[in-house]
């Protein structure tokens, strides 16, 4: 079980109910839990539509993109069933913010699934759990089986006419499996490979239905936004950046831990004062704000508000809401190894610039480390990335390619102290065997 | 071939979720796993029957997923997590702790098959970090002494 940690400028919506015991089906109804279903359920799908449309809802899992225009594109009539699939796939490294939402109030998100598939009258949800998160997915069955058993779910729902079926579904292990397409190969019991698109999810999705995906906080945040009012959650953010978001505190900080805060919320801020600053004295190097994939900041460009548009004008991305903090003893070209390692291990292999290009920079990377680079790997580590991009049916190429180039633009001193075949400046004598005497 | 019957409840449960069988295939395999140890050849050919498909058509799928394995791991597999932000608060030291303490590497298993170790990718337990898995069960803010303290508690488990 994670432990829960508390700083006085959070503002808690999603996490309002942890540590209240909101998995009891009973305890989640005191706390005003399927109160937001039931007057959805009295409410007219476009109006839903427009409702989290005008919340400035973004989507958690990373790419930021409105909620309810994703709704919207779902077909009013379609011969085929229409679905609602809740991505809980969370392996973004540097993310552990869904694991929470499933560990202490389930029943939200199970909320947020009917909701959506209100809205798009879909009369099927799934909430897919990765495997890893087995103890996650006990709880999300029971919840599950508790809601059916009240008649929140399952045929005339709260007696509205209205029939709907939410199932849980389970990973075995595979991070690719959170992009939404691969997502749904994995549910239809196949390899997690990508599908091109178009046709996207919402004409053409799970069993070739049009599918609605939404990550697990977004969904999670969707019964507050009905009870409270869009212009309630929207405030709460920046422009065009509604609400809070469950931010993950990495790395080498003295309180980190998973923080709901306002969007917008000042990066420098976010690291001094509710991460509680640097433990041991030492300096700040470098932050990844938004998860493995995204670009590292420098010390002097964390002076920005945590929203989509500000991380992305200082060239960036929000991401997932993982914010890893390195000091001034890490090694930002090991870093950027063990980063592209992951990226290697995961890629499925369906396009080869990704299968290639993680394997060749994995292995560029790690001889580079072992002191056998030559100045030329340099400028041949951010060709190789920047060949990546744009050139696979999934952003795994682009999640491995985009951290690498900005490691190389910005630290590339520390690369450079790295040739001639001297040992890496921050291992310990004898720590890093070479790769090539 | 015959599995628990809490397998089979939810198994049959399953397949009523989807439009198709071979949705269930991936839950169940690693359910299968856990009651098996392993995905062995009797388990895929039992799978690919109920669900109508290949035992290729089985092997593809499992050949992707990292839980998955056709090989038997130890009765607690312990997985370690190096990924970055584990790795800055020293999961590579716990994995070599306790590459050291149980005598194996990535991917081993002890003699006795108590033990087997992996090094894995992110958890998702970056808050809490370095972490590690023991099958299912999630231990954080791990230590040398604290991973000594876990590994003892499940050396005594699995011997009694």
């Amino acid at each position: 079980m994670a432990s829960l940690v508390f700083h006085p400028d959070e503002v808690r919506v999603i996490s309002k109910r942890f540590g209240l015991g909101a998995t009891d089906i009973d305890r989640y109804l005191q706390l005003d839990g399927y109160k937001a279903v039931q007057k959805a359920l009295a409410m007219q799908p476009d109006a839903l539509i427009n409702e989290v449309k005008n919340s400035g809802l973004r989507g958690r899992g990373g790419a930021g993109f409105s909620a309810g225009m994703k709704w919207s594109f779902v077909p009013k009539q379609s011969a085929k069933p229409k679905y609602v699939l809740c991505n809980g796939d969370e392996s973004e490294p540097g993310t552990c913010k869904d694991r929470l939402i499933f560990e202490h109030d389930p029943h939200s998100i199970i909320e947020g699934v009917m909701i959506a598939a209100l809205a798009v009258g879909s009369h099927t949800g799934y909430i897919y759990i990765r495997g890893e998160y087995r103890y996650l997915s006990v709880i999300m069955q029971k919840a599950i089986k508790d809601a059916y058993a009240k008649g929140f779910l399952g045929k005339n729902i709260f007696g509205s006419g209205y029939d709907l079926d939410v199932y849980w579904h389970g990973g075995a292990g595979a991070y690719e499996v959170g992009e939404e397409s691969a997502l749904m190969e994995s549910l239809e019991g196949k390899r997690g490979i990508p599908r091109i698109r178009p046709p996207f999810p919402a004409v053409v999705g799970l069993w070739g239905g049009p599918t609605v995906i939404n990550n697990a906080e977004t969904l999670a945040a969707v019964p507050h936004i009905i009870l409270g009012g869009a212009d309630w959650y929207a405030k709460l953010g920046t422009p065009k950046n509604g609400g809070t978001r469950l931010f993950c505190l990495a790395g080498h900080l003295n309180k980190p831990g998973v923080y709901e805060l306002p969007m917008g919320y000042n990066l420098k801020k976010m690291i001094y004062e509710v991460g509680g600053g640097i433990p041991n004295g030492r300096e700040l190097k470098a932050v990844v704000p938004g998860g493995s994939s995204t670009p590292v900041l420098t010390p002097d460009e964390i002076d920005i508000a945590m929203d989509f548009d500000s991380v992305a004008k200082a060239g960036s991305m929000l991401g997932s809401g993982g914010v890893v903090v390195l000091d001034d003893t890490t090694c930002i070209v090991k870093f950027a190894l063990r980063t592209m390692k992951f990226y290697r291990h995961e890629s499925c292999g369906w396009c080869i610039p990704c299968r290639e290009g993680t394997d060749w920079l994995e292995k560029t990377l790690t001889r580079f480390h072992a002191g056998a680079g030559v100045k030329k790997d340099i400028d041949n580590i951010y060709y190789l990335s920047e060949n990546m991009l744009g050139k696979t049916f999934c952003p795994l190429g682009d999640a491995a390619a985009m951290p690498t180039m900005a490691f190389v633009k910005k630290f590339r001193k520390e690369f450079e102290d790295h040739l001639d075949g001297k040992p890496c400046p921050f291992e310990k004598a004898g720590t890093v065997e070479p790769v090539l005497a | 071939m015959k599995f628990s019957e809490e397998f089979e409840t939810r198994f049959a449960e399953m397949l009523t979720h989807y439009p198709t069988r071979r949705s269930a295939l991936v839950p169940t395999l690693l359910y299968a796993q856990d009651e098996v140890g392993n995905l062995s050849d009797e388990v895929i050919a039992e799978l690919a029957g109920r669900l109508d498909l290949t035992e290729l058509e089985v092997r593809n799928v499992i050949s992707y997923y990292s839980m998955l394995t056709t090989k038997p791991r130890g009765k607690y597999n312990v997985q370690v997590c190096t990924n970055i932000a584990c790795m800055l608060r020293g999961g590579e030291e716990i994995l070599d702790h306790c590459k050291k303490k149980l005598g194996i590497s990535h991917k081993g298993t002890t003699q006795d098959g108590l033990f087997s170790l992996e090094e894995v990718e992110c958890i998702g337990a970056c808050s809490w970090a370095p972490a590690a898995q023991v099958n299912y069960d999630f231990h954080e803010n791990l230590t040398n002494t604290k991973m000594d303290e876990i590994l003892d508690e499940y050396k005594k488990k699995g011997t009694q």
